[in-house]
C-alpha cells in the first residue's frame, strides 16, 4: 500500500480515552450508588454485594498496616515479574522472537548456578563462602552465554523469516527442551539458593505503621534496589553504546540494520546472552524467596499477562506492568480471595491482562497496531 | 508397484472430492479399522493395551480438537487441558446426577459442554491473535485448573478432591470402572475416535474447512469473500473444544479411571498436545494420529523398550528424556519439517507411486 | 454479449457512486473531497502517481476504510459504516495490490472459497459431507471449473498457491475474486511485476470478464497503454484529489494530468 506510513484517525479524545471517561464515569455512578445504599440499609453486611463492593475496602482503611504490607508484597513480586518480561522485551525488540523460553531461562540460570556452587564445594572440596559463591556466578555466567550462541546456531538462523507463530512454537519447544535437560542434569528435587554466600542480607525489618506492624524482608529491599540499578544499565547500555544503538537499529528494521552492515547473528547472540544474565539475576532473587525448582515455570508464565499490560516492546512498560500484575493480584487475593475460596492468584493475573486486551489492545506503552491492507 | 493410480478415472466431481480418492488408499483404510477393531483386541496383551492404545485413543481427539484451532483456523491456544478438564468434570457430573442414562451420551454430552466454555474463552480472539490469544488462552487454563479444586460441587464433595469414575454398564457390559474390561474400553474408544475423525474430515474438506483455512492464510482477504470473521473463529473453538472435552471424558472414563484433584489436567498436558499438533502436522488429521502415537509412544519405547534391548535407564531418568527429546524434536520439526510427520509420509506415498522404477 | 459502448455507458445506470469523500489517518490526509461514479458494465480507471491515494479509494468503496467524510453509495443505498463482507454480499469483489491469496490451500481450494457467499447448507449437512451439503459442493466445483477452464489454468488446479509464480498468483487472485459472482470487480494492479506476456494474457481475461458477464470493472494500474485500451473513463489522482475525470483520450490532453505525471516546468 502507498500509503503505508499513515496511522488512525485521531479526534480530540481517542477511543481508548473516550472508553476511559465513560468507564470511569460508570463507576462513579456506581460507587455513589453503593455509598447511599450502605448509608441507607438497602445493603446489609451479609449481602454478596456489601462483600464484594464495601467490606474489601473498608477493611483497608480500617487495617491500613495490612493494605501496606499487601502492597509491598505485591510490588516485590511485580519487580520479579518485571524483570522476566524485561528479558522477553529485549529479545523481541531486538529479533522480533517471542521468546516463550524466558521464565525457564530464569530457572535454569538459577539451577546452574547452585549446581556449580554444589559442585564446586562438594566435589572438587572448595570452601564454601563467597569465593565459591562468585566463581559459581562465573561458571552460570558462562553456561548462559554457551545457551545464547546456541539458540542463535540451532534455532533463531534456520528459522529466520519464518511466520512469527513458527518462531513462537520454536522457542515453547525450547521451553519444553530447557526442563527435560535442566532435571536431567540438576535432578528433580528443588535446592536451596546460595542467598547468604553470595552476599546477600537475609533478615527482616519490622516497621511500626499505623498502629500496626509492616514486616520487611531485607532481601526483598536488595531486589528493588537490584532490579533498579540493572535496569539503569541496560538503559544505558542502550542508549549510549555502539552495541546499544546497533540493538535499536535491528529493532527498527532488519533489512535496514543489515543494509548498514550490522550482523544480525552477533546482535542476536549479544541479546540473548544479556536475556540470560538478567534472567540469572532473576534467579537468584527469586530462588532466594522460594526453593529453586521447575515448579516456578508456572511463576514464570505470569511474566506474559505483564508483557499484555506494558505492551511488548517497551522496558518502561514491562516495569510498571508486572508491578500492576505484582499489586493487583495480591491484593486481589488477599481481599477478594477467600470469597471464591483463595488461590485466585494463579489466574487473576491472567483475566487482568484480558481486561486490558480489551481496552488496550497495544498495552500501556506499546505502540498502535495499524493493520494494513 | 502396488500404489498406482493408474487405470483410475475419476468421472464424477463426487469422486474426485473424496477423501480418498485412490482405491489403495481405500483399501488401506479398511485394512486398518479390520485390524484396530479385531487384530488388536484378539492379539494385543493388556499392557499395550493399557499403556499405549488407551491413552493414544484418548489423546488423539484432543490433538485433532487442537489441530482444528491451531492448525487449520491458525489460532495458538496453551488451553487445551483445561478444556478437556471440562469434558472430564461434566461427564463426571453429569453421570453421577443422573445414573441411569448410558454414558456414552453423557461422555458425548460433555464435549457440549467444553464448546460452550471454549466459545466464551474463544470471545478475544476476535480482537487478538498469535501471541495475544495464546495469553487469553492461559487463563482458560490456569482459571479452569483452579475451578477443578476449588469448586467442591465439581467432585461432589469428595474429602481428596479427586474424581473416582463409577461402574457404568450398557446393555448388560460394564464399559466404565475399575471391573470393566480392557477390551470393551479399548472397543468403546476405538470407535469414538473412528467416529468423530470422520465428522472431523468432512467439516474440514467443505466450506467450513475452508473459511477456517481461510483466515488463517489470510483473514483481510477472507472477509472479502463474505466470511464473518467472529462465527468463523468462534466456531472453530467450538468444535475444537467439543473434540477436547470428549478427549477429557475419554481420558478420565476410559484410561485413568479417575482424576486426581485438578492435576491430570495442567499446563503440561495442554503443552504436550500442542506439540503433538506440531510433530504430526499443522492442519493434517492423518497428522493428529502420527503426533498424538508419538507422544504417546516414546516414554513408553523408553521406559520400557530401551531396558529390553539391554541399556539401563530408571523410569525417572526416562521421562526427562522424554520431554527434552519432544522439545528438541519439536524445534527439529519446526527447522527441517514444518508440516511435520504427515508431509513425510506424503512423500513417501509419492515415492512409493513410482515404486520401482522411479525414472 | 458485446461490449457496451461509448454511448451505451454514457446513457447508463450508475451502480456506484462517491460522493466528496474523505479519509484521513491523524492527521494526515489520505483522500480529500473526491466524487466519481461508476456506471454498470463499463471499465473505470483509477490512476495517479505513487500515494496519490488510489488504494484507500478502493479500501473504502469494498469497507475496510471507512471514509471521515462523505458517502459512497452502491446500488442506490447508502450505509453509513460497510463491512468488508457485507460489501462482499453486496457483490463487491476485489483484488490486491500484494496478491492475497490463501498461501496453504490449492489454487481449486481458493476458487471455493471465493464462493463461500454462495453456499448456504447447515453445519450438520457438513458433519455428514453427504446429502444436500455434498450436491452444493458439487454444484460449486461445477461452476469454479468453468472459471478454472476460462483462466486457463487446469494444471496447477491442486498445486498449492504459495508454490506458483507471481503471474499465475495474480490469475488465481482474479478466479477467486470472479467466483463470487461479482457485479462490481474492484482490481488493484492486476498487472503490477508481470512480464509482457502475462500482462497480454491478463488483458485479455479483463476485457473477456467485461464482454461475456458483464461485469463492472474498476481497475487501478500504472501502465498507461494498458489504461488507455482498457478503460471506458478514467479518474486521475493526486495527493488525494481528483485532478481528472473522462473518457481515455480528454484524460491524456488534460494540462493538469500531464503537470501530475510529468512535472510542472519551472
Amino acid at each position: 500500500m502507498t500509503d503505508a506510513t499513515l496511522t488512525t484517525r485521531k479526534p480530540f479524545l481517542g477511543e481508548s480515552q473516550r472508553n476511559g471517561l465513560i468507564a470511569g464515569g460508570v463507576l462513579a455512578l456506581f460507587i455513589a450508588a453503593l455509598v447511599v445504599a450502605t448509608q441507607t440499609g438497602t445493603i446489609t453486611r451479609n449481602d454478596w454485594t456489601y462483600k464484594i463492593f464495601v467490606d474489601p475496602f473498608v477493611s483497608m482503611v480500617d487495617m491500613p498496616d495490612l493494605l501496606v504490607q499487601t502492597v509491598w508484597e505485591g510490588f516485590v513480586a511485580g519487580v520479579l515479574y518485571s524483570l522476566i518480561a524485561l528479558g522477553f522485551v529485549l529479545i523481541f525488540k531486538a529479533s522480533g522472537v517471542f521468546n516463550f523460553a524466558q521464565g525457564i531461562m530464569v530457572v535454569f540460570a538459577a539451577l546452574s548456578l547452585v549446581g556449580f556452587y554444589e559442585f564446586l564445594t562438594l566435589t572438587l572440596g572448595m570452601p564454601a563462602g563467597f569465593v565459591a559463591a562468585i566463581v559459581a556466578m562465573a561458571g552460570a555466567i558462562g553456561i548462559m552465554f554457551v545457551l545464547a550462541v546456541a539458540v542463535e546456531r540451532i534455532v533463531l538462523r534456520p528459522l529466520v523469516n519464518q511466520p512469527d507463530i513458527i518462531m513462537l512454537m520454536a522457542t515453547v519447544g525450547l521451553t519444553y527442551f530447557l526442563i527435560g535437560f535442566g532435571e536431567y542434569i540438576f535432578g528433580g528435587s528443588p535446592k536451596v539458593m546460595i542467598t547468604s554466600q553470595l552476599g546477600l542480607p537475609t533478615g527482616s525489618t519490622m516497621l511500626d505503621f499505623a498502629g500496626g506492624r509492616v514486616n520487611i524482608q531485607h532481601l526483598d529491599l536488595a531486589a528493588a534496589i537490584i532490579a533498579a540499578v540493572m535496569i539503569a544499565v541496560l538503559g544505558f547500555f542502550f542508549q549510549y553504546t555502539r552495541i546499544g544503538r546497533a540493538l535499536r537499529a535491528v529493532a527498527d528494521s532488519h533489512k535496514a540494520a543489515l543494509s548498514v552492515g550490522i550482523s544480525l547473528n552477533q546482535i542476536w547472540v549479544i541479546v540473548w546472552f544479556t536475556a540470560g544474565i538478567v534472567a540469572l539475576l532473576t534467579g537468584i532473587m527469586w530462588g532466594a524467596r522460594s526453593d529453586v525448582s521447575f515448579a516456578l515455570e508456572i511463576i514464570a508464565l505470569k511474566a506474559l499477562p505483564v508483557l499484555i499490560v506494558g505492551g511488548f516492546t517497551s522496558i518502561p512498560g514491562a516495569i510498571v506492568g508486572g508491578l500492576i500484575i505484582g499489586v493487583g493480584e495480591k491484593i486481589g487475593e488477599f481481599y477478594w480471595g477467600p470469597l471464591l475460596g483463595g488461590g485466585i492468584e494463579s489466574w487473576l493475573a491472567y483475566i487482568i491482562a484480558l481486561m486490558f486486551l480489551m481496552f488496550r489492545p497495544q498495552g500501556l506503552f506499546g505502540d498502535k497496531i495499524i493493520e494494513r491492507i | 508397484m502396488f500404489y498406482r493410480e493408474a487405470g483410475q478415472y475419476k468421472t464424477t466431481y463426487q469422486s474426485d472430492m473424496a477423501i480418498f480418492p485412490l482405491r489403495q488408499d481405500r483399501i488401506g483404510i479398511l485394512i486398518i479399522l479390520a485390524l484396530a477393531y479385531v487384530a488388536v483386541p484378539l492379539m494385543a496383551s493388556d499392557f499395550i493395551l493399557k499403556t499405549i492404545m488407551l491413552p493414544f485413543l484418548a489423546l488423539v481427539l484432543a490433538v485433532i480438537g487442537l489441530n482444528i484451532l491451531t492448525g487449520y483456523t491458525g489460532l495458538i491456544s496453551l488451553g487445551t487441558a483445561g478444556f478437556m478438564g471440562v469434558g472430564a468434570y461434566a461427564c463426571y457430573k453429569l453421570t453421577t446426577l443422573f445414573p441411569e442414562v448410558n454414558i456414552l451420551v453423557w461422555i458425548l454430552v460433555s464435549g457440549f459442554f467444553s464448546a460452550g466454555i471454549g466459545v466464551v474463552f474463544g470471545l478475544p480472539s476476535l480482537r487478538i491473535k498469535g501471541l495475544y490469544l495464546a495469553v487469553a488462552t492461559l487463563a482458560a487454563q490456569f482459571f479452569l485448573q483452579w475451578a477443578f479444586v476449588r469448586i467442591p460441587w465439581l467432585y461432589n464433595y469428595n474429602p481428596s478432591g479427586a474424581i473416582e469414575v463409577p461402574l457404568r454398564t450398557v446393555f448388560g457390559v460394564a464399559i466404565t470402572g475399575p471391573t470393566a474390561a480392557i477390551e470393551v474400553k479399548y472397543l468403546i474408544a476405538l470407535t469414538f475416535v473412528v467416529v468423530l475423525t470422520w465428522v472431523a474430515s468432512n467439516i474440514v474438506h467443505g466450506r467450513i474447512g475452508r473459511s477456517w483455512m481461510a483466515v488463517r492464510d489470510m483473514d483481510i482477504a477472507a472477509q472479502l469473500m463474505g466470511i464473518k470473521l467472529l462465527e468463523t473463529k468462534l466456531l472453530a473453538f467450538a468444535v475444537s473444544s467439543f473434540y477436547c472435552g470428549v478427549s477429557g471424558a475419554l481420558f478420565v472414563f476410559i484410561y485413568l479411571g479417575g482424576a486426581e484433584a485438578g492435576t491430570e489436567f495442567g499446563i503440561r498436558l495442554s503443552f504436550i498436545i500442542l506439540f503433538a499438533v506440531i510433530i504430526g502436522g499443522l492442519g493434517s488429521m492423518i497428522g493428529s494420529f502420527f503426533g498424538a502415537g508419538f507422544i504417546v509412544a516414546l516414554p513408553t519405547i523408553l521406559k520400557f523398550g530401551l531396558p529390553a534391548i539391554g541399556i539401563a535407564i530408571t523410569g525417572a531418568i526416562a521421562e526427562k528424556i522424554v520431554v527434552m527429546v519432544i522439545g528438541a524434536l519439536t524445534i527439529y520439526l519446526l527447522i527441517v519439517e514444518p508440516h511435520g510427520l504427515a508431509r513425510l509420509w506424503q512423500i513417501a506415498k509419492q515415492k512409493l507411486r513410482v515404486w520401482p522404477f522411479p525414472y | 454479449m458485446r461490449a457496451p459502448s461509448a454511448t451505451d455507458i454514457a446513457a447508463g445506470e450508475v451502480i456506484l457512486a462517491v460522493d466528496n469523500v474523505s479519509l484521513s489517518f491523524g492527521g494526515v490526509k489520505a483522500l480529500t473531497d473526491v466524487s466519481f461514479d461508476i456506471k454498470k458494465g463499463e471499465v473505470r480507471a483509477i490512476i495517479g502517481p505513487n500515494g496519490a491515494g488510489k488504494t484507500s479509494m478502493l479500501n473504502c468503496i469494498n469497507g475496510f476504510y471507512h471514509p471521515t467524510e462523505g458517502r459512497i453509495t452502491f446500488k442506490g443505498e447508502t450505509r453509513p459504516k460497510m463491512r468488508p463482507h457485507e460489501a462482499a454480499a453486496g457483490g463487491i469483489a476485489r483484488t490486491f495490490q500484494n496478491v492475497a491469496l490463501f498461501k496453504g490451500m490449492s489454487t481449486l481450494d481458493n476458487i471455493m472459497a471465493g464462493r463461500t457467499l454462495k453456499m448456504n447448507r447447515s453445519f450438520f449437512w457438513h458433519i455428514l459431507r453427504y446429502g444436500p451439503a455434498m450436491d452444493e459442493e458439487i454444484a460449486h466445483r461445477r461452476f469454479v471449473e468453468e472459471i478454472i477452464d476460462f483462466l486457463e489454468i487446469q494444471h496447477i488446479r491442486k498445486t498449492p498457491v504459495g508454490k506458483l509464480p507471481y503471474g499465475l498468483q495474480k490469475r488465481v487472485e482474479l478466479g477467486r475474486a470472479l467466483a463470487m459472482e461479482p457485479e462490481v470487480l474492484l482490481l488493484d494492479e492486476p498487472m503490477a511485476g508481470m512480464n509482457l506476456e502475462e500482462k497480454e494474457d491478463m488483458c485479455r481475461f479483463i476485457i473477456d470478464v467485461s464482454n461475456q458477464y458483464g461485469t463492472t470493472i474498476a481497475l487501478i494500474e500504472h501502465d498507461m497503454g494498458v489504461v488507455m485500451d482498457l478503460s471506458d473513463r478514467v479518474v486521475v489522482l493526486e495527493y488525494g484529489r481528483k485532478i481528472a475525470d473522462g473518457t481515455p483520450d480528454e484524460v491524456k490532453r488534460d494540462q493538469r494530468v500531464i503537470d501530475a505525471y510529468l512535472g510542472v516546468g519551472h
